[in-house]
């Protein structure tokens, strides 16, 4: 048995400080990464769509590497923890994450100190705009009744749901107000947990409108109970071409989504970001990743590192301004 | 229509699906029977493996491992007054009475009978209500859920043994820490400490694992070694279970109606299912002073409802994709997964896969019944295992359970902080499963007020006017005002006597 004394200890903890210091890696991992398996961390629970969205990848990833890939859900603090795991990761590839829109929101409002400059973009894979949903049986047949009805209307009378308080639907809908130069608090937001239980509450009455993804309102949709009126973005989805974009129902031109995307912590050596990013490349590409969202009813989108960087800038800023407006941000 | 179910057999009777099914269902007893492993995290767990399977088997894993892991729950609850699952919490205190009266196979029989019994009526309410029960559950808004928490809420005191005072401030205590965190309707972090980790609130199966689990221990320290229990063969495990059936026919067939409708309502699942059920059963009981000590009564009516209502929470979701309960939640995602899209034309385009669904279903309940007793028996030997050599893997358990919730070390700490609360508690005779009343409930509970007064700009009157509100606020405010009218009318009529 080896005996470590004091001083080896200290030589080696040394050596390994030095090392780390000057950013020098041992050889191999750079040479034939990924040599091990990589961890792919995801800040929401198992079983939803950011957590289906890390396994569908991860699984793919795992076939192009040869290496395994494993999903580990760090769930708690509302996406915080989780984030933040990804973001203190030791920046050697063997440590990424899959990180949501939520990043861009969450310094605003004071939750974290985390921005999305806290990481090393690698891909922009899926992003999903909001609709505007009604009750099938309600009095608006298109966008522009229920927008002239809530201009029509004094503030707050008009009830919104779709997610939390300052969550993503949330600020959606506060976009699209201030796209139509109406106050932030013009229509009253109704608090859920999560979209499915804002699409129910919209058809049992208790709402006048939706703004969740279509995919979340989807089966109420085919249920007949539901109809989406618009969507918030350039082009209409591919699975559902008979809802209008918000610019050609009613010639106002906003767009926003939930995006999610794969990054590592910052300083990611730029070979292995390379190779990651060019691996997601052919993932993207892959049929069983097309169809996987499409069955899910998930939008596809591909940005690389440096679109995915300009893109999280520019979302990062209109959060802020939304945020500000809706009297959510701290910050 | 006969061509239908026969083409629903040939789905059903493969070899794919019936390996799945096999395996599902050991994976969820193993799991349901773990402390800190809930049905809902089985499940979750299984997603990743439906990635590989036909979509009939990926349906078929998830039906079989919840079904069974519902079930197993109430193993560790009756051996050892640990609930392996949230939905055993309400009636572990009875089911750990029997055995510790020697009655270990009268509960657990009790317990895998009529959760066998529960999921088949479950099943047919599935199969022959479908439409109009997602009519009612849709008819729920805000202000129904409400009241229905409300009501659930007030269980407190009749699932307590203890002083109703000390029940309430328990649930109150309960209430509290569900305020902890930022999932409250307004956003704002509460009570969080400036910890991130505090954000998300307190999960309620770590607080469980603690309150339960972990206090159990720290007792089981402190005290000295309860009498060995006489060391005898384990009996049959469903004799009696018939007799049992035609005596507690009523119970069982309340426990089943209430689990189904419970089950229905988006958000209200299994585990308000057993809590009400087991209040409901000794409310109305002809042998009320039985209960705490060791009664089967409670564990048929509520084991037959929680397993009823795991059934009747796919309604919803098959329906109008949404979720009944978190683990249909997880199912809806593999059914979208798999080209199963939840909505009408499933019923009518799909068909045969919708009763391939049905037969699953009943498959699972019926191979509930060999796999449990095997499950039950294997289990059996705790009961003769010397208790040092049981309380560290118990507490390993623990750890690991709540660690695999958010593989985060923060859940452990939860574990140990809520099993020294539990056992403070117990000491006083504050009643815990009142406090994981509070804890289940309470967002539910605050989160439907707000919105609701949010949704009214404030005003109190839609909580009375809507229909199927005023119903339950009848329900509940005569539930509340019932104690004080008996009260009254009590003192009252001695006086007419005297005078």
């Amino acid at each position: 048995m080896t005996r470590i004394t004091r001083r080896a200890f200290a030589a080696s903890t040394a050596a390994v400080a030095t090392s780390a210091v000057l950013g020098l890696r041992p050889s191999h991992a750079q040479a034939a990464y990924p040599s091990r398996p990589i961890q792919l961390i995801c800040p929401w629970g198992a079983g939803g769509g950011t957590d289906a969205t890390a396994r569908i990848v991860g699984g793919l990833l795992e076939k192009e590497f040869g290496q395994p890939v494993n999903v580990i859900n760090r769930t708690g603090g509302s996406g915080v923890v989780g984030h933040a795991a990804i973001a203190a990761a030791v920046p050697d590839g063997y440590t990424i994450g899959i990180i949501t829109v939520e990043i861009s929101m969450m310094h605003w409002a004071g939750l974290t100190e985390l921005t999305p400059k806290n990481y090393t973009p690698l891909a922009l894979m899926n992003e999903d705009p909001p609709g505007i949903h009604v009750k099938a049986d309600g009095p608006y047949k298109t966008v522009k009744d229920l927008a002239d009805a809530i201009k029509a209307a004094p503030p707050g009378k008009f009830k919104c749901s779709g997610t939390g308080q300052g969550g993503i639907w949330h600020l959606a809908l506060v976009g699209w107000m201030q796209a139509m130069g109406l106050p932030a608090n013009q229509v009253a937001w109704v608090p859920s947990n999560g979209a499915a239980p804002a699409v129910q509450d919209l058809a049992a009455g208790g709402l006048d409108f939706c703004t969740c993804s279509v995919p979340e309102a989807r089966a109420m949709i085919d249920a007949g109970k539901v109809r989406s009126l618009a969507i918030m973005a350039p082009q209409r989805a591919a699975l559902f071409k008979d809802v209008p974009t918000l610019t050609e129902a009613m010639g106002v031109n906003y767009s926003t989504g939930a995006w999610r995307g794969f990054a590592g912590p910052k300083g990611l050596p730029q070979p292995i970001a390379e190779k990651l990013t060019a691996t997601m490349k052919s993932v993207y590409d892959s049929a069983a990743y097309k169809d996987f969202m499409a069955s899910r009813g998930f939008g596809t989108v591909w940005n690389d590192a440096a679109g995915y960087a300009a893109f999280m800038d520019e979302a990062d800023k209109a959060m802020g301004v939304a945020m500000k407006a809706a009297n959510l941000a701290k910050t | 229509m006969m061509n239908i179910i026969s083409d629903a057999f040939g789905l059903v009777f493969t070899t794919d699906v019936m390996i799945a099914i096999l395996l599902s269902s050991i994976y969820g007893l193993v799991v349901g029977s773990l402390p800190g492993l809930s049905a809902t995290m089985a499940t979750a767990l299984l997603v990743p493996v439906t990635f590989y399977l036909s979509p009939i088997a990926a349906i078929a894993t998830i039906i079989s491992a919840s079904a069974m892991a519902i079930f197993s729950g109430d193993i560790p609850g009756a051996l050892l007054r640990i609930p392996g699952t949230p939905a055993s919490a309400a009636y572990t205190d009875e089911a750990y009475a029997m055995t510790r009266k020697g009655q270990a196979e009268l509960a657990l029989g009790a317990g895998l009978w009529f959760s066998a019994l529960g999921g088949i009526a479950g099943t047919l309410s599935l199969m022959l209500l479908a439409p109009p029960l997602a009519e009612i559950a849709l008819q729920f808004s805000t202000y129904e859920y409400f009241w229905l928490a409300f009501l659930g809420l007030m269980c407190a005191t009749l699932v307590a043994r203890s002083s109703p005072v000390k029940a309430i401030v328990s649930m109150l205590l309960g209430l509290m820490i569900s305020a902890v965190g930022m999932e409250n309707a307004g956003g704002i972090p509460r009570f969080t400490f400036g910890l991130p980790d505090l954000l998300g609130g307190i999960e309620p199966i770590p607080a469980l694992v603690g309150v339960f689990a972990v206090s159990e221990l720290m007792r089981a320290m402190v005290s000295p070694e309860p009498p060995q229990l006489p060391r005898r063969k384990f009996g049959s495990i469903l004799a009696g279970q018939l007799k049992l059936t035609k005596k507690y026919w009523w119970p069982m067939t309340r426990g089943n109606i209430v689990g189904i409708i419970i089950g229905v309502l988006p958000g209200a699942g299994a585990d308000m299912a057993a809590w009400v059920s087991y209040a409901m059963s000794k409310r109305f009981s002809k042998e009320r002073e039985k209960f705490g000590t060791g009664h089967v009564e409670g564990l048929v009516e509520a084991g037959a409802s929680n397993n009823a209502s795991l059934a009747s929470g796919w309604v919803p979701a098959l329906l109008f994709g949404v979720p009944g309960d978190t683990i249909t939640a997880i199912a809806i995602g593999v059914l979208y997964m798999k080209g199963l899209n939840p909505g009408p034309t499933l019923f009518t385009e799909k068909a045969s896969s919708m009763y391939a669904l049905y037969i699953i279903f009943i498959l699972a309940n019926i191979i509930m019944i060999p796999l449990g007793i095997w499950m039950i028996r294997g289990a059996s030997f705790v009961l003769r295992a010397p208790r040092a050599g049981i309380m560290p893997v118990i507490l390993l358990c623990c750890a690991v359970g709540s660690f695999a919730t958010g593989n985060s070390l923060f859940a452990i700490l939860t574990v140990a902080a809520f099993g020294i609360m539990g056992y403070v508690m117990e000491a006083n005779g504050y009643p815990v499963a009142a406090m994981v009343l509070g804890i289940v409930m309470g967002t539910m509970f605050e989160q439907s007020f707000v919105t609701s007064l949010i949704k009214s700009d404030g005003s109190l009157l839609p909580f009375f006017e809507r229909p199927v509100s005023a119903v339950l606020a009848a329900l509940a405010i005569g539930a509340l005002a019932w104690p004080l009218l008996i009260w009254l009318w009590r003192r009252a009529r001695p006086m007419p006597v005297r005078a």
